[in-house]
């Protein structure tokens, strides 16, 4: 087991700490008064996380595609199971993201939430351990613990302080990602029979034969694929995100639909390389369905939450388009993408948040003519708006540049059939801006002179626009020199592609006659029905 | 050739951004924060001829700001192109922005403010290209363009306004996104990077086994992803972007951003793909033929137009062409005409918005049927008017002779007489919608309800703010023409390297 880890050389443990203190501090919680006190002690013990969680980015050993800052305690001996967490180049970054984007949820929600203030953070600190929890786990089966302990709290958020149909987006949302992740527990299980071990590297490292991989793939792939979300299995996300509370649809574009694309780099491409290879050419079409769907129906939105999640889905493409190229720009490319569209949605859905607590509405033709008003508001909505259509010299473009390049390298023609997804990104969110800021077409406005309550429109305060300020220091930095995220994931994301191309190459002799023995088998399966 | 690294190079195009700074900051107040503006102006300029010694001694500055990705880097890097292109830019800001002061007052425009910040940051996004050290940062600095430009062709915000400028984002946006992005690509997937070969115009930056079929898909790409430089049938934001505020459509509708696309397009077809590649493949001449479509064109429908505005539209999409023409012909004589005409179109042009705008704001008047004996009220406006339409025309001694003097001379160093009939042709076209409009001014007749009024239009202190600068500007572009040595000097360079 050794082989695969570094153990822990911090003197305190960091991976176990940070799944710990939100816990604690939910528990804590409970026995908290006052809606003041517990909004500070949820930001108290986020922002406790984040600072603890620092080390990983300053003390990571680059050099390694181990994983690192490892834990181990025996747990079921009897079932090998081991309580095992780790980071890798993959994970580290999206568990960094994960801690620092928690603290602006409480302080997004400060005036938003203003119903059951005790049960929002505790829930919301449950939601932290589970989403930090996954990306740590190095054991199936703590990942599928944790990979379902988040949608629990996730459904009371948007059940509880969601929208008018709040019903319908947190069944929908729950429903969807349970029967995703219920294939996933059945693939986790068939290779726990098949090896005799939960604990992933292993897993990574068994040449599964080639009809046990396609089973494998689909069935992980499936449940990623509804996370991510990918084109046709996405309606679960415009729902759920306009219903969502602001603090909901932060996390969920920011860290949750992350987790569709770290399972696939995690578990499908590492643990059925041959199947991946096979599957490549279906998932990259997939992936350019999704691109352009994506931009256009974002392109046709009125209300500014779902023209955000149709984007989602859209840069979310552009993630899956990068895993699935399978060369270093494309996986690195996906690896960035995921990160910016954490940084520039998590932004952008603060943004709406911020405004419908003053407009109480979502429409875009409410909240036009901010120009005159709002000018530090329009600014930022300027800066996240142009880098979610990657502009040059924000985070996204270099995301996306990196994307296109694995593309027009291996293959240019599925580079020129993305590239009508970065023009639609262009014209809804540059229609976007245009209408809030200025807008012409209808009275809706904000005139000034036919609104007698304009007070609400005052502009950002302090707690506003410090969220957002931290935010763009993440668009102007990663725009204009992601060196050290890239180095930070350059041996894994080497090492990723390593094992997919071996893993690949010794099912390649056995590859074709297994192929024909499985559709042979689906073949009689399918007879046997009649 | 040597290179010095320097950071100094970063001034120029941060002066212009802190002017925007400051000038948001002094909204307040009028006159500090018109100051500003031409203060800063004032200081990109020098900052400009600051370096001019160095450029003319044959060496280059250049430094690297950040990394993106290996090869991939914001990177400025000064030559003798960036500089002439710098110099006239940041030398036309000073005068347009005194222009400015007496137009916007004049007509009492609202949101100035934001005026002069957008204004100002466009002008810098421009010195960045014009620093611009490789392929993504003269993308950068050409997106930051059309963004900050938007607010200035919108600015009315009334229905003409918004429909100029939705259309204006759309075609710099759409091209910009569908073609120059993939060119890009392909061209660092070619080449693994994206810097310019400013060293030498012949050699490009394609290694010699790269496919020359993808490297024409590349170079096409970039030629209509460049939409700023107005090549038909791309050229149709801009008569529409006219709707904005005349110092606007002078400063940047005639020099900046226009002059950013065709800068981009010349800096593409010599220092990326190099003059040899263009000649072998035959893209060259193709692109020689294809302008000269928009030339001809162009002029044509400036003859049908009698707005004043829109004919000069019309008519800098024409004279754009002539640039991409002369370096499309691929000899030292013909690059020297294109290139020169950089300085030579924004000298005269610029002239041209200015006496338009002026007329404008002294007269109300819009159309050139409607200028009738407007020459006796407004001498020295319509005096420049005529000066810089010769140089137009291409007539000495104005500048523009200078650039047709090469142009011939180029056709004819490729023994190319359709390209040359293309260039008398299209002289002829220009004397034919610009002389009326000359004629019209001190000969034709008045409107009847103007009947009787005498008296001269330029006396008012606010008038005298857009006067002086258009008169300064007119008799700038005979000299350049008289005395065009500092550019060619400059340009030499660049031609002999």
């Amino acid at each position: 087991m050794e082989k695969y880890l570094i153990l822990n050389t911090l003197n305190f443990p960091i991976l176990s700490l940070l799944l710990l203190i939100p816990v604690v501090g939910a528990v804590v919680s409970m026995f908290l008064r006052g809606d003041t006190v517990l909004k500070f002690w949820g930001l108290a013990v986020t922002l406790g996380t984040a600072v603890i969680s620092l080390p990983l980015w300053s003390c990571f050993d680059q050099t390694t595609a181990k994983y690192q800052f490892v834990e181990l305690r025996h747990w079921f001996p009897a079932l090998n199971l081991d309580y095992v967490v780790g980071v890798d180049g993959i994970s580290v970054l999206l568990v960094l993201l994960t801690t620092l984007v928690m603290p602006l949820c409480i302080l997004c929600s400060w005036t938003y939430i203003k119903t059951r203030m005790k049960e929002f953070i505790i829930v919301t600190l449950l939601m932290e351990t589970a989403m930090i929890g996954v990306f740590v786990s190095l054991n199936t089966v703590l990942f599928y613990i944790f990979w379902e302990g988040m949608l629990v709290p996730m459904y009371l958020i948007i059940a509880i302080w969601g929208g008018d149909r709040k019903d319908y987006a947190s069944i929908k949302f729950f429903l969807y990602t349970f029967a995703g992740s219920i294939f996933l527990l059945v693939s986790i299980v068939a290779m726990y029979i098949t090896t005799g071990t939960f604990f992933i590297p292993e897993l990574m490292d068994h040449a599964f034969p080639f009809s046990y991989q396609m089973w494998i793939f689909l069935a992980c792939a499936l449940g990623f694929a509804i996370k991510m979300p990918m084109f046709p299995f996405h309606t679960w996300l415009p729902a759920a995100h306009v219903q969502a509370p602001v603090s909901g649809s932060v996390i969920l574009a920011s860290i949750l639909l992350k987790m569709g694309g770290y399972g696939f780099l995690r578990f499908c491409l590492p643990m059925a390389p041959a199947a991946t290879l096979y599957c490549m050419p279906y998932l990259i079409i997939m992936s350019l369905v999704s691109i352009i769907v994506g931009g256009y129906l974002a392109l046709g939105q009125s209300d500014i939450k779902k023209l955000i999640a149709y984007s989602s889905v859209g840069h979310m493409g552009f993630v899956t388009l990068g895993i699935f190229l399978l060369n270093d720009a494309g996986i690195k490319g996906a690896m960035l993408q995921m990160i910016n569209h954490g940084v520039t949605t998590g932004a952008l859905f603060i943004m709406i948040g911020l405004i419908y607590e003053r407009t109480h509405s979502r429409e875009i033709s409410d909240n036009s003519k901010l120009g005159m008003f709002m000018p530090i508001y329009v600014t930022f909505l300027g800066i996240f708006s142009l880098s979610s259509l990657a502009f040059p010299g924000t985070n996204s473009f270099v995301g996306e540049f990196l994307v296109l390049f694995g593309a027009f390298d291996k293959y240019p023609l599925v580079g020129a059939l993305a590239i009508p997804g970065a023009i639609l990104a262009a014209a809804y969110m540059l229609r976007l801006l245009q209408k809030m800021v200025w807008d012409d077409s209808d009275g809706h406005g904000h005139h000034g002179d036919d609104h007698g309550d304009d007070h609400h429109l005052s502009d950002c305060n302090f707690r506003e626009f410090i969220q957002l300020a931290f935010l763009t220091v993440f668009v102007f930095w990663i725009g204009l020199h992601p060196t050290p995220l890239l180095d930070m994931m350059d041996t894994s994301v080497t090492h990723l592609i390593h094992q997919v191309n071996a893993g690949g190459a010794v099912q390649e002799a056995v590859h074709h006659g297994e192929h024909h023995a499985l559709l042979n088998e689906a073949g009689a399966w399918v007879k046997n029905l009649f | 050739m040597n290179t010095i690294i320097t950071s100094k190079i970063i001034l120029t195009t941060l002066i212009p951004m802190i002017t925007g700074l400051l000038v948001m900051f002094s909204g307040k107040k009028p006159n500090l924060r018109d100051s500003w503006s031409t203060l800063g102006a004032i200081i990109t300029f020098v900052s400009v001829l600051n370096f001019l010694p160095i450029i003319l001694d044959g060496q280059q500055l250049q430094y690297t700001l950040f990394e993106l990705y290996p090869g991939i880097t914001v990177k400025l890097n000064l030559d003798a192109l960036g500089v002439v292109f710098a110099l006239v830019a940041s030398f036309l800001w000073i005068l347009a922005s005194l222009y400015c002061v007496g137009y916007m007052r004049g007509l009492n425009e609202h949101a100035q403010t934001r005026f002069y910040v957008c204004y100002a940051v466009s002008v810098g996004a421009a010195m960045g290209a014009a620093f611009a050290g490789n392929l993504f940062t003269l993308y950068l600095f050409y997106e930051i363009v059309s963004i900050f430009t938007y607010p200035l062709v919108m600015h009315h915000q009334d229905e003409e306004g918004y429909a100029g400028a939705k259309k204006y984002i759309v075609y710099l946006m759409f091209t910009s996104k569908a073609f120059l992005l993939p060119a890009m690509v392909i061209i660092y997937v070619l080449c693994g990077t994206l810097d310019f070969n400013t060293a030498s115009i012949a050699q490009g930056i394609f290694p010699a086994e790269a496919d020359r079929f993808v490297v024409g898909i590349a170079y096409l790409l970039c030629l209509f992803g460049f939409a700023k430089s107005g090549i038909m049938p791309l050229h149709n934001w801009l008569p529409d972007a006219m709707v904005a505020p005349t110092p606007v459509s002078a400063l940047l509708h005639a020099v900046v951003v226009v002059k950013v696309g065709v800068f981009s397009t010349c800096r593409v077809m010599l220092s990326i793909f190099g003059t040899n590649i263009l000649h072998e493949t035959g893209l060259g001449i193709f692109t020689a033929y294809f302008v000269s479509f928009t030339i001809l064109t162009a002029s044509v429908i400036a003859l049908t137009k009698t707005n004043l505005k829109a004919r000069l539209a019309y008519s800098t999409v024409s004279q754009l062409s002539y640039i991409i023409l002369g370096v499309a012909m691929l000899t030292p004589n013909s690059i020297t005409g294109g290139l020169i005409h950089i300085a030579n179109h924004a000298f005269a042009k610029i002239t041209l918005f200015f006496a338009a705008g002026c007329i404008f704001v002294a007269s109300g008047k819009k159309d050139i049927t409607e200028m009738g004996g407007l020459g006796k009220r407004m001498p020295f406006t319509m005096v420049a008017f005529g000066v810089a339409s010769l140089g137009m025309i291409g007539a000495p001694p104005v500048g523009g002779f200078v650039t047709k003097w090469y142009l011939a001379l180029g056709t004819m160093d490729i023994h190319n007489w359709i390209l040359l009939c293309v260039l008398l042709a299209s002289s002829l076209l220009n004397a034919g919608y610009f002389v009326p409009v000359f004629l019209q001014a001190f000969f034709g007749k008045p409107l009847p309800a103007d009947e009787g009024l005498t008296g001269s239009l330029e006396t008012k202190p606010l008038i005298l703010f857009m006067v002086v600068p258009l008169v300064i500007t007119g008799t700038l572009s005979v000299l350049i023409g008289v005395y065009p040595n500092l550019f060619l000097d400059l340009i030499n360079l660049m031609v002999k390297s």
